[in-house]
């Protein structure tokens, strides 16, 4: 072997923001080649994506529409990341978290708006909380693994709220149409600066959990935990209770998202709701390494990825799929660079090897 | 409703859920947890339907959906073993860029029908003498050649992993790497061959839902199946040969719902359509709480090796 890998002591910021860069526009490249197989000139695509994202007002009201339950979410995850406990159930406790909030709008449609919205915010942080409850009971009580519990009550919270849209919760007055009704104005969340108060909600909550994961003791035994649970059963953590603890607030700020998603963008319970965000979120978060304010960032940048997927598929007739292909490669991309921000690759010398390599 | 006609429509449902978990029980063997077992199945779904819709061939249509699963695969063995990233973030990377993969790929494709040439080909032959079997003969021995494969698939994996030197050799890597490496086993290479190989497989299941199951193309068609194969491989610890019971019993559950109308039977199908999802739940918890030694996972599941930090 003429070369090695050797772990670097350490890398300059700007080198590591660099290859990181590197690793973007590598996976923007690779994304162009599947642009240019439908014999579309990639560029044009890419400037259109742009516009497509932030051409007018109305646009980047829509964009960030998309990035406030994205962002939530993805705070959310973070916590149970930070803990290595891999949460993919977020789509599902966005949902239940909809379903807990829409009980309160549709029971009592009547009570004035603070209270209703508020009682909301509470169900649907309970919802959210609760449902990612199970696994964590499960994984603290047995070790159960997680990752395909949590997948799978997303399965079932998904059959949960069909089976209420076409049964029990049927708008009667739909003409036969299978939705749930609307919620009262009562239940709407109002608007600020043309976009509705969720984006404040979501900026809050990154100061909140920034300063949970940074400077709080809760999330400085999350941390422990997740890089050794011999480690923090030494230190004297209780495993069991951080793991129940982080969990449900991990599901419950999906909850809040879900409740903010029925409130103020389908003014109802539907199916719609979690609309893929709870698997679009685990690709921010893990991109912005569980930072809170790189979470920011990424969840406007997929934000943008995905509606301005959807515009180019009416502009150039691409499968809005692309947008997942560009998601994916860009994740590829970053966790590949990962590598070369950790190794270093020299080339032995000669002698080197002549005295036996390593 | 437990009639023959349901026990062999569950063996059709489970083949597709046979052939990923005998994938990934492969994968995990080498120590890698591959969670992208789903974008693969998509990846293989979409690839078989496109060549055999084009070429009418079903011979280039499977080889084109293991090429597609093997691919995926490689992709995850590049990140995961060379680039050392992530195991768990690489699976879900996977999957998310299989589902984009084919539903670009499947647009133009939506609603096609599988052709004649293909469905043929996959029509069911009795087996002579076995499928002559009361009760037994018409559940197993009366299907199309893919669940055949199936069968044979599952045994030949076991007979490779518990009776020859290379499937000896490979249960070493997924035990302890280090050891393996120290007896000049090549570690990379191992987990490198046997995880395009159960990519491979994973594309497979995916296209016989496309060619055989459906069998036409719509969109996002695998609908979680490669998440219960993760599930299954768990439950059939690690074991091929439970593995088929395992397929076959989430087969049943999986078309339960649908047979279940026009019964007096009066459950809402969304309900029933929980069940696969509920008992994976069930399954994994229970057998996190029986664990025991034979039960366990390959030592080495998720944890990466380099030989420089041994």
């Amino acid at each position: 072997m003429l070369y090695r890998i050797e772990k670097r002591s350490d890398i300059s910021k700007e080198k590591s923001i660099g290859i990181r860069a590197l690793a973007i526009l590598l996976a923007l490249i690779t994304s162009g080649a599947f642009i240019f197989l439908l014999k579309l000139n990639p560029i044009d695509v890419y400037l259109s994506m742009l516009d497509g994202a932030f051409g007018s007002p109305y646009r980047i009201r829509e964009t960030i529409i998309t990035a406030i339950p994205l962002l939530i979410t993805s705070l959310g995850l973070a916590i149970a990341f930070k803990m290595q406990f891999w949460n993919i159930g977020g789509e599902g406790q966005i949902l239940m978290g909809a379903f807990f909030a829409s009980f309160i709008a549709l029971n009592y449609p009547d009570i004035p708006k603070p209270i209703l919205l508020t009682l909301m915010m509470i169900a649907g942080i309970l919802g959210g909380g609760l449902w990612a409850l199970i696994p964590a009971f499960f994984k603290a009580q047995w070790g159960t693994n997680e990752t395909i519990v949590t997948l799978m009550l997303n399965y079932i919270a998904l059959k949960w709220i069909t089976f209420l849209q076409y049964g029990p919760w049927r708008d009667p007055d739909a003409l036969g149409f299978p939705k749930v009704p609307n919620f009262s104005p009562n239940a709407i969340l109002p608007k600020v600066f043309g976009v509705h108060i969720g984006w404040i909600i979501a900026l809050i909550l990154v100061v909140l959990v920034y300063i949970f994961m940074k400077h709080s003791k809760k999330g400085y035994e999350i941390a422990v935990l997740g890089e050794s649970e011999n480690t923090a059963r030494y230190a004297g953590i209780n495993i069991k209770k951080t793991i129940l603890v982080s969990i449900f607030l991990s599901g419950s700020i999906a909850g809040l998202a879900g409740m903010i998603q029925a409130s103020a963008v389908s003014k109802t319970l539907a199916v719609s709701v979690s609309g893929g965000m709870g698997f679009t979120a685990i690709i921010t978060t893990w991109l912005a390494a569980l930072n809170p304010i790189f979470i920011l960032v990424s969840s406007i940048l997929f934000a943008a990825l995905i509606r301005s997927g959807s515009f180019i598929q009416t502009a150039f007739g691409i499968p809005s799929a692309a947008a997942s292909i560009i998601q994916a490669m860009i994740l590829f991309f970053f966790l590949g660079s990962h590598f070369f921000i950790k190794y270093r690759i020299t080339r032995k010398t000669s002698a080197k090897i002549a005295q036996g390599g390593e | 409703m437990l009639t023959i006609s349901f026990f062999s429509a569950a063996i059709i449902a489970g083949t597709p859920l046979l052939f990923a978990t005998l994938g990934e029980i492969l994968t995990q063997k080498t120590g890698n947890l591959n969670l992208g077992v789903e974008g693969m199945m998509l990846m293989g779904a979409v690839m078989g339907f496109l060549v055999g819709f084009h070429s009418g061939n079903p011979f280039l249509a499977l080889l084109a959906a293991m090429l597609a699963g093997a691919m995926g695969a490689g992709i995850y063995a590049l990140l995961t073993i060379s680039l050392r990233a992530n195991q768990e973030v690489s699976g879900l990377a996977l999957t998310t860029f299989g589902t984009g993969f084919s539903s670009f790929l499947g647009q133009s494709l939506v609603g096609q029908v599988t052709p004649k040439s293909i469905s043929n080909f996959f029509n069911p032959i009795a087996i002579p003498g076995l499928s002559k079997i009361p009760v037994i003969g018409p559940i197993f021995f009366n299907h199309d050649v893919f669940v055949y494969f199936g069968y044979l698939t599952a045994i030949l994996l076991g007979i490779y992993l518990y009776k020859t030197q290379k499937g000896l050799n490979l249960r070493a890597v997924g035990e302890n790497p280090g050891a393996a490496d120290a007896a000049s086993i090549n570690v990379t290479l191992y987990k490198y061959v046997h995880i395009l190989l159960g990519g491979a497989l994973c594309g497979l299941g995916g296209a016989y839902l496309s060619l055989v199951y459906v069998p036409a193309w719509q969109e996002n068609i695998t609908a979680g199946r490669g998440w219960i194969a993760v599930a299954l491989v768990i439950f059939a610890v690690w074991n091929p040969y439970r593995a088929l019971f395992g397929a076959y019993l989430f087969g049943g559950l999986d078309i339960i719902g649908f047979r279940i109308q026009g019964t007096s039977i009066q459950v809402s199908q969304y309900l029933i359509d929980m069940l696969p999802y509920l008992v994976t739940i069930i399954v994994l918890v229970f057998v996190s709480f029986k664990k025991s030694q034979e039960h366990s996972p390959p030592k080495g599941l998720g944890k990466p090796y380099f030989r420089e930090e041994r």
